[in-house]
């Protein structure tokens, strides 16, 4: 038998949706397959395992990042927020009540990557970050409809809910930049 | 018009779907596929992964039990050395971890004797052969008058062939099963379904039980699209493995091996003659397809069956001709047969109308029918022309210039197409129960799929109706074969199926209950069968009319669609928020069929090689621009109590030619392959 076919464990701390957990992980496991085997955190979803559909996306010490493409003993330390720590204290985050007042999803399969992935849009637009299709790169973007576009489309919805998807994250956007406005 | 009622759960993760019910110590599984495309398997080699630490066994065609056979020859899994196609499934290891299981998968060898294999569909193989019926149970031809002389004497003709490939549907939450045997020896499976009732039966055949023995929820199941309307070999692999190890067992096929073992649509090859007058009324309609199945069981997908409903010519035929390659077996994947037809017929009619100098959306008015042309039968309802029109009206068709390639911005052309679309109203048997409890709720029971089509939110809506109550009073429970028996969530008949039984039940409540409940309760059944046997002979369809503007870069050949409206006649409207939404997606789906999916076939080895999602292409947020849905109002007497025909399919029907069509005015190049990618395109231009 191989000796590389023999089970390599390592001990990891992750931090999850703030609380931390002390874990025993097998090497080649995916920061999915830990949160969703080993905390039963099963809202982050498996869709390919390959970082092509976007179903994983967590926050990963504050960025998103597809969970499957990430091995669980290279992130000890880490903080992960996942769609189970979006809503605060039984309160839908804007966004959520969003996808849902726009219909953002049927199936709901990819809902959780595409929450995550439009968790950090927002945040990314608020710190000025421009994507492929921001014309001017020194300026603030501004989150039209073809910024989200662009922004979201790392997370494949199957059911085509993307119409939804949009207006849900432009609602959410506005009200964001509402709230800064105020603060 | 109502939120969906699983909506707080599916948007903080606490919908489970089957791969994450809790389960006590479960093992899981991982598959060995076949490299061969046909041959026999002559020795599995399972010691090296047996000596892997967590590995709990290996099952495959030389230990595994035996199985009942079944009509799908698919669920005959590992009981046979014959090997149909590569990518079968030959083995499976069973582990007490995911990482264990995949990596002692690798570590199973397979000595093969390999064959010569046959996997590309031509319309020249002298094995083509006309099937006894087409899906479900059509004929496979049909004939009337004199199509080939009426199409040799016309005046304007058409006679082009469109092909389409092989698509997989690919649905965001792969094929999964969880399965528990109980100490009792029956069998309970979460599964990833469109059909719980379905699953329960053809497993009890399988395993040979009683089926009450077999019980399969569903509560939540993340799409289908049809590759998850009959048990697929996944649930049989997990419920073989369960039983071998003691244990529950956990199966969720990867992205990557759904491509060969979960069904897919076939490739098409159509030719489609149009004869008319100079005006463009027809004379005749001839349409041949040309279709594969798999040596395991035979698939015929019912491409020319929208060309026996939708126009008027008194001489017509349609043919169907299959061929039994050495490939992974075809199934149903969204609209099954209008589909791949809707493209031929639709983007024939656009080449009839350049022919003969008539505007498109004209020229499909003039040859609607009041009768179904195959049949002769009267239809329910038929609204084609108001959705041709109503959509004409709202997306601006009426100033369009018909000269096609003339419009260009910068380095874009631009362009507008339309396409009509149809699909069956369906309706299946259901059983179904209502009740009352004294504190004023209902609970109404079917054991209903809802796959994120919005079922759960509809029949509550349907059985609050009925009940003349709030539907806040209404608890409507579906997902699980242990509810009355219910058909799969499929053919655009889930509604309509279940919504009879749902209204039937709670009628009958209401009769009963005579305007009070007594303490404990009341109850009623309803049993649609013979109510939907003794329905008066129509012709029951939904029909709409697509509307697509694109643009095409002159210098790259990439369309991109810059708008497309759909408008539908499909009965009652439900609930119009999520009926958006279907109606939106299966337009989607559509973009996708016109501009970039495609299953590759591989000569040289014999499977599909774009076996995921960064190489088989599915619309992108960014590929869906300013699309919109309508609907037209409808009622029909004819159809069920509610009045509603399906929507789950009919709006990816038309939808690839309206977008052909678009790429023909925009471009002059008229596409007759699939899909208009850039590659196929740009050469043209």
């Amino acid at each position: 038998m191989d000796s590389e076919a023999t089970p390599v464990h390592a001990e990891i701390a992750l931090v999850v949706n703030g609380t931390e957990h002390r874990l025993r992980v097998d090497t080649r496991a995916s920061l999915l397959d830990t949160l969703r085997e080993d905390l039963g955190l099963t809202g982050s979803k498996k869709g390919c395992d390959h970082g092509q559909c976007g179903a994983c996306t967590v926050l990963l010490d504050g960025r998103r990042a597809n969970a499957c493409l990430a091995l669980a003993v290279a992130h000890d330390g880490a903080e992960v927020v996942t769609v189970e720590g979006l809503a605060r204290d039984g309160r839908l985050s804007p966004l959520q009540e969003a996808f849902i007042e726009h219909d953002g999803f049927q199936c709901g399969y990819c809902t959780p990557g595409q929450l995550c992935s439009a968790t950090a849009v927002l945040d990314e637009a608020d710190r000025g970050w421009p994507s492929a299709v921001t014309e001017d790169l020194t300026a603030d973007p501004v989150l039209d409809d073809d910024e989200i576009r662009e922004r979201m489309s790392g997370n494949l919805c199957r059911c085509g809910a993307y119409t939804g998807i949009v207006k849900a994250v432009r609602e959410a956007a506005r009200e964001t930049e509402t709230d800064g406005a105020r603060a | 018009m109502s939120d969906r009622l699983e909506s707080r759960e599916k948007v903080t993760g606490a919908a489970r779907y089957a791969y994450e019910h809790p389960l006590e110590n479960p093992a899981y599984a991982a598959a060995v596929q076949s490299t061969v495309a046909k041959g026999e398997i002559l020795e599995v080699h399972a010691d090296a992964a047996l000596r892997i630490p967590g590995v709990l066994t290996v099952l495959s065609c030389e230990n595994a039990p035996h199985l009942h056979e079944v009509a799908n020859g698919e669920l005959a899994v590992f009981q046979s050395r014959t090997v149909a196609y590569r990518g079968q499934f030959v083995a499976a290891v069973i582990a007490e971890t995911l990482d264990i299981a995949r990596e002692a998968a690798r570590h199973v060898r397979v000595d093969y004797v390999s064959e010569p294999f046959d996997v590309l569909l031509s319309a020249d193989d002298p094995r083509l052969y006309k099937p006894d019926k087409v899906n479900p149970a059509f004929p496979a031809d049909t004939e009337q008058g004199d199509p080939e002389g009426a199409f040799a004497g016309s005046a304007v003709r058409v006679d082009a062939t469109y092909t389409t490939p092989a698509e997989h549907n690919n649905p965001m939450e792969p094929h999964t099963t969880a399965a528990q045997w109980n100490d009792d020896g029956t069998l309970t499976l979460y599964d990833s379904t469109q059909g719980a009732s379905l699953v329960q039966d053809t497993i009890a055949q399988v395993f040979g039980l009683d089926r009450t023995h077999v019980r399969v929820i569903a509560r939540h199941v993340g799409g289908g699209f049809g590759s998850k309307g009959t048990p697929r070999p996944n649930v049989v692999l997990a419920a073989m493995a369960a039983g071998a190890v003691g244990r529950p067992v956990k199966f969720a096929v990867p992205r990557q091996q759904m491509f060969a073992t979960t069904g897919y649509r076939t490739p098409t090859i159509q030719r489609f003659r149009l004869g008319a007058d100079a005006d463009g009324t027809l004379n005749s309609i001839i349409h041949e397809v040309f279709e594969q199945s798999s040596t395991v069981t035979e698939f015929a997908e019912q491409t020319a069956t929208p060309t026996r409903v939708m126009y008027r010519a008194g001489n017509r035929r349609t043919a169907h001709r299959l061929v039994r390659l050495d490939v992974p077996t075809p199934s149903w994947m969204r609209a099954p047969g209008e589909t791949p037809g809707m493209f031929a017929q639709e983007s024939a009619m656009d080449e009839l109308a350049v022919a003969a100098g008539v505007d498109p959306v004209e020229l499909r008015i003039r040859n609607d029918t009041d009768r179904e042309p195959d049949s002769g039968l009267p239809f329910s309802s038929r609204n084609l022309v108001a959705c041709l029109r109503e959509g004409a009206d709202r997306f601006g068709w009426e100033h369009r210039d018909p000269a096609p390639g003339v419009r260009r911005e910068g380095r874009k052309l631009v362009g507008t197409g339309v396409a009509a679309s149809t699909y069956p109203a369906y309706l299946r048997p259901n059983k179904a129960t209502a009740r009352a409890e004294e504190d004023g709720t209902f609970t109404v029971r079917i054991a209903a799929a809802d796959i994120g089509t919005g079922a759960r939110t509809a029949l509550t809506l349907i059985a609050a109706e009925a009940l003349k109550a709030d539907a806040d009073r209404v608890t409507v429970e579906i997902g699980d074969s242990a509810l009355p028996q219910a058909s799969v969530a499929g053919g655009s008949a889930g509604t309509a199926s279940w919504g009879t039984a749902v209204v039937r039940a709670c009628e009958s409540l209401l009769g009963k209950m005579n305007g009070s409940v007594p303490p404990g309760g009341l109850e009623a059944s309803a049993d649609t069968a013979e109510e939907i046997r003794a329905r008066d002979a129509y012709a029951r369809h939904a029909f709409g009319a697509q509307f697509c503007e694109v643009e095409v870069d002159a210098d790259t050949g990439e369309v991109r669609v810059r708008r497309m409206l759909g408008v539908f006649a499909a009965g009652r409207i439900i609930n119009a928020k999520t009926a958006r939404s279907q109606f939106i997606g299966g337009m989607t789906m559509g973009i996708g069929m016109a501009l970039m999916e495609e299953s590759a076939m591989d000569p040289e080895f014999g499977d599909y090689v774009n076996r995921d999602l960064a190489q088989y292409h599915v619309p992108a947020c960014a590929d869906v621009r300013d699309i919109d849905a309508a609907w037209v109002e409808e009622s029909d007497p004819h159809l069920n109590p509610m009045g509603a025909k399906g929507i789950g399919e009919i709006g990816i029907v038309g939808a690839a030619a309206a977008v052909a069509n678009a790429v023909h005015h925009a471009t002059g190049v008229r596409v007759r392959d699939l899909p208009i990618t850039p590659a196929r395109l740009l050469p043209l231009l």
